[in-house]
């Protein structure tokens, strides 16, 4: 990935963040808090306001100061959550990477998620998301597949019980709506891809 | 004499963070190093890990920082804050699972009376028996 690509993805990974605000704090004002929308939206708007100096580095240095700035300025777990996603991802980056390196860092980057959050697949949270795509990443999914896994994963989150993070205080009544954290990683996955696709 | 275990208390909201606060310091006057944070970046109901790390910072102590905490947001981002400090702080600071209000008056309160940063801890967390 070039520094023009990689430009591209943060820019528009950033901007899809900032303008589904209202859709991701409408999911967790039913089963959360009803900050998500808001705090990611202020985390985005520190990367983008960061983006030249983001962008001057490779995209593994890249990667972690974006995470490190979604760390200090998101002000929910979603910022040490997506923080070290993208650190994670960042860190486990060989220079030069390729496919397989990005998708063997994807995987290094949800371990440290699940480490974060003290949270496994099936509680309904981001996980959900995550590593479904991972799979068929793995299994050499490309563009249109991984997006519909993505989008099918969030879908499958409605009709999970919470039982990791504040969603889980309603217990059952968490039952029949999306996660918010599992549709912003759909949000930011299907961006990924959709410049990925554009700028071959 | 030695130094006392020092005491964050971190909540979602700024409001319980200094009310906190002041029923320790209504224990344990200013005996005891004590730092409070509460709110997102932006002073909205949330946390800052940037807020926890400075709150660390005034309540330090060589004896260590017992931090407490109200939500789960309020607890990662304690956890993120802690692994950016120094390796050779990062070891002298626990977070406590423990309610935070009556957490905070009984670690005050022990680390007033000169107890470790395990007896500090392991006494608040009495409080949260299941």
């Amino acid at each position: 990935m070039g520094p023009n690509t990689l430009k591209s993805v943060i820019e528009a990974v950033s901007d899809a963040v900032i303008a589904h605000t209202d859709e991701l704090t409408g999911l967790d004002q039913k089963i959360g808090d009803g900050d998500h929308g808001f705090n990611m939206k202020r985390g985005f708007e520190a990367v983008l306001a960061d983006l030249p100096a983001i962008t001057d580095l490779a995209v593994g240095p890249a990667l972690k100061k974006a995470g490190m700035t979604l760390v200090m300025k998101v002000g929910g777990a979603s910022g040490p959550l997506y923080g070290t996603l993208f650190m994670a991802l960042g860190d486990a980056l060989p220079e030069d990477p390729q496919r397989g390196d990005y998708v063997a860092a994807f995987a290094a980057a949800i371990d440290a998620v699940k480490a974060r959050g003290k949270a496994e697949a099936g509680q309904k949270t981001m996980l959900d998301v995550l590593i479904p795509v991972h799979q068929v990443l793995a299994d050499g999914a490309k563009g249109a597949a991984v997006r519909e896994a993505a989008s099918a994963a969030a879908q499958a989150t409605i009709p999970m019980q919470a039982t990791r993070g504040r969603a889980s205080f309603l217990g059952e009544r968490s039952i029949g709506h999306m996660d918010p954290g599992a549709r912003s990683s759909e949000i930011i996955i299907t961006t990924v891809l959709n410049v990925l696709e554009a700028e071959q | 004499m030695t130094d006392r275990v020092g005491i964050v208390i971190v909540s979602h909201s700024p409001d319980v963070a200094r009310g906190t606060a002041d029923m320790v310091r209504q224990m344990v006057g200013t005996d005891v190093p004590l730092a409070q944070c509460g709110g997102d970046p932006d002073g909205g109901l949330g946390t800052s890990v940037e807020n926890i790390m400075t709150a660390i910072a005034e309540a330090w102590s060589e004896a260590g920082v017992a931090i407490l905490v109200d939500l789960g947001g309020a607890e990662t981002n304690s956890e993120m804050a802690v692994e950016m400090l120094p390796a050779e702080q990062r070891d002298k600071v626990v977070i406590c699972n423990a309610p935070i209000v009556e957490g905070a008056v009984m670690a005050a309160t022990e680390s007033w009376g000169g107890a470790t940063l395990s007896e500090v801890r392991s006494t608040a967390e009495e409080l949260s028996a299941s």
